[in-house]
């Protein structure tokens, strides 16, 4: 970091009072320019500062859009509850899936649900453990984001195995100790998928909330109405910023990273298991893990970014959420973009090379078959709109940046539908094939996960600092106790 | 209600300045002291001479007992209790075992690191004789203190205010408990 280029005239003799004896001269070299980085918080912004403008979010009034935002929210989220009520109710018939698209838009929305999920997990944990310090910045909301898509995916597995008091209780999913002394089917990836999930979304929240103590303490300090300040106070745990503390704190987030990135990877690698373990042509492939871990981050940078922008818009955040911040999410979605445009193509080359008739016909129904459709429109989206990033002109440009990002949401949404229901749509036996198509509830079921996603997320903002205030600070040049703007006077201590 | 002091409240204004304050009264052999900061400052274990953190002795407990469990866990559901053949597989092996024991394990340990974290910092602690102080508020906001308690061997009321304020505290103040 360009630490001495970045300082403006003035702080170094904002510093000068401290200074007790004169230090002596020291002449350091300007680094070169092409080392200087544009500051993670721009203009310079005080400690103070950063605590008003974050904290400032949940605790003034919320803008006038927010209620009818949250209206809508709700309401679709209610409806989705509904449609679950009348499918429980009912049973799955309500649903298009039938023999042999035994598994359609349920399984699609879990997986594309789990998948956004996990660009939280690499913000959060991976780029912890690589020091990238631009992830300060995002990376509150995007566990967020984590943690309720990981609701949203949860819903879909149980809803459709019809009768759910099945699958929760008597220990089909669960190890339970039930009447019929059965116990779970341990040699099946779908079992491991649960432990996974499962494990993936507890140790999210757990992780989300060690970030958000220090935070909470904070607006525990700010809080001027008594049930906020009991209520910040009790989550807060008595959290004094003691240094004693945080030596154990910063160890324990460590570790918490440490463990989150090799969970991130083995939760998507075990929903790929889910496709790869079977026998069925188009899924059952060894590069499903990697590439679905690829897909998983593609496509949860594109919710962040669809997520992030209007936000920083919306309560004036731009110095925390910089463009270099939109930049470099823009990079990742070039790189993993890429990644799932190249797992594509091997896709198929290992199709036509493997020499099964059955793995190449699947392959060519994919792309020429009747879903056609679906996977011109996954390439269109996931293949093609990510190179743009290659032009830092349009990296920049917020707005198509936005744009982009909805499409790789919407590509990968295709992504995992074609995967799923072009693989079974053609059975081996061509008396069995069929063509699988929703039903109005299918469609409403998914349209209302995206009203629990965004009511969690609107709740999220309303009443909790919806970016890390003690981590953006401890990145800035006042919280180094060596540099003029952390008030050094020059000596080594 | 009986207002015992506890201990001298040191204010300061930059991260420099507490760095240098807390090397000071390191050096000067406290023992029952603590710094204030709203975000961990990098360097100042060393600058307090707090030993590592044993957080990583929970998560390796916890972890060891997530694995341990998860592979006997489905030994006793899939061979032992309820042996099933399904698709000529092994009833046991620890190949189809290990996903499941693996994501246990990364579970234990992240409860284990967060119950030892909680356990080493004696936390929750909602009642705290620091909250008191109005101008401890802005602790997790932007200003760095340094408490030394009146329980410490070393302190003493007038010299270790003298030590505070040649140490470029912008206030102190005596804490009281506030325990009735």
């Amino acid at each position: 970091m360009a630490k001495a280029a970045a300082i403006p005239a003035g702080a170094a003799a904002e510093a000068d009072h401290h200074d007790h004896h004169a230090p002596p001269q020291l002449k350091v070299a300007e680094p070169p320019k092409e080392l200087e980085r544009e500051p993670l918080v721009l203009n310079n912004r005080s400690l103070t500062w950063i605590t008003d403008a974050i904290a400032g979010v949940c605790e003034k009034p919320m803008p006038k859009w927010w209620w009818p935002a949250f209206i809508i929210s709700a309401g679709t989220m209610g409806m989705m509850f509904s449609l679950i009520a009348y499918l429980i109710s009912t049973g799955v018939g309500v649903w298009g899936l039938n023999q042999p698209a035994d598994w359609a838009w349920d399984i699609t929305n879990f997986v594309f649900w789990i998948g956004i999920g996990h660009a939280g997990t690499l913000i959060s944990a991976v780029l912890c453990l690589l020091r990238q310090k631009w992830r300060t910045s995002i990376n509150r909301a995007a566990e967020a984001m984590t943690i309720f898509a990981v609701a949203c995916a949860g819903i879909f597995p149980v809803v459709h195995t019809g009768r759910v008091w099945f699958a929760l209780f008597p220990g089909y999913l669960i190890p339970f100790p039930n009447a019929n002394g059965i116990w779970p089917q341990f040699r099946s990836p779908l079992l491991w998928d649960v432990f996974a999930v499962s494990t993936y979304g507890t140790v999210s929240l757990l992780f989300w909330y060690t970030g958000l103590i220090p935070d909470l303490a904070t607006l525990r300090d700010r809080a001027t109405h008594k049930v906020r300040r009991f209520l910040y106070g009790l989550f807060s745990l008595g959290w004094t910023g003691s240094n004693r503390h945080w030596s154990n704190y910063e160890k324990a987030y460590l570790i918490l990273a440490g463990l989150s990135t090799p969970l991130v990877l083995s939760v998507h690698s075990i929903v790929s298991f889910d496709f790869a373990v079977s026998q069925v042509p188009g899924w059952h492939t060894t590069i499903f893990p990697p590439y679905f871990v690829a897909g998983a981050i593609f496509s949860g940078f594109g919710m962040v970014l669809t997520l992030m922008i209007p936000m920083r818009a919306l309560f004036n955040l731009h110095d925390i959420i910089t463009t270099r911040h939109i930049e470099l999410m823009c990079k990742v979605l070039l790189a993993t973009g890429s990644i799932v445009g190249y797992a594509y193509g091997m896709e198929f080359f290992i199709a036509w090379y493997g020499g099964s008739p059955y793995e190449l016909y699947a392959f060519k129904n994919r792309a020429f078959g009747p879903y056609w459709w679906s996977y011109w429109s996954m390439i269109t989206c996931n293949v093609i709109s990510p190179h743009f990033f290659w032009f830092k002109k349009l990296r920049t440009n917020v707005v198509f940046v936005w744009i982009v990002s909805c499409f790789v949401n919407v590509g990968m949404w295709f992504e995992r539908f074609v995967i799923i229901v072009t693989s079974l749509h053609r059975d081996y036996l061509p008396s069995s094939w069929g063509y699988f198509t929703p039903t109005w509830v299918d469609v409403f079921t998914f349209v209302g996960s995206f009203g629990l996603f965004m009511t969690l997320f609107l709740l999220f903002i309303r009443f909790l600092p919806a970016i890390s205030i003690t981590e953006v600070k401890a990145v800035t040049p006042q919280a180094d106790p060596h540099h003029p703007l952390g008030g050094a006077n020059g000596h080594h201590h | 209600m009986s207002a015992k002091p506890l201990g001298l409240l040191a204010q300061f204004e930059t991260a420099a300045d507490i760095m240098h304050a807390a090397i000071a009264v390191r050096d000067a052999g406290f023992k029952k002291w603590d710094v204030f900061t709203p975000f961990p400052i990098h360097g100042m274990d060393d600058a307090m001479a707090l030993p590592s953190s044993k957080v990583g002795y929970f998560t390796f407990a916890g972890g060891i007992t997530g694995f341990f469990t998860g592979m006997t866990m489905i030994w006793f559901m899939n061979k032992f209790d309820y042996p099933l053949v399904v698709g000529g597989k092994p009833l046991f092996t620890p190949l189809y075992a290990f996903p499941v024991s693996y994501e246990l394990t990364i579970l234990l340990s992240a409860f284990g690191t967060l119950f030892g974290l909680a356990l080493l910092n004696r936390l929750p602690k909602l009642h705290n004789p620091l909250f008191a102080s109005e101008r401890f508020k802005r602790a997790m906001n932007d200003k760095f203190f340094v408490f030394v308690e009146t329980a410490d061997p070393k302190f003493s009321e007038t010299e270790t205010r003298a030590l505070l304020e040649k140490l470029g505290a912008s206030a102190i103040e005596e804490i009281q408990d506030t325990k009735d």
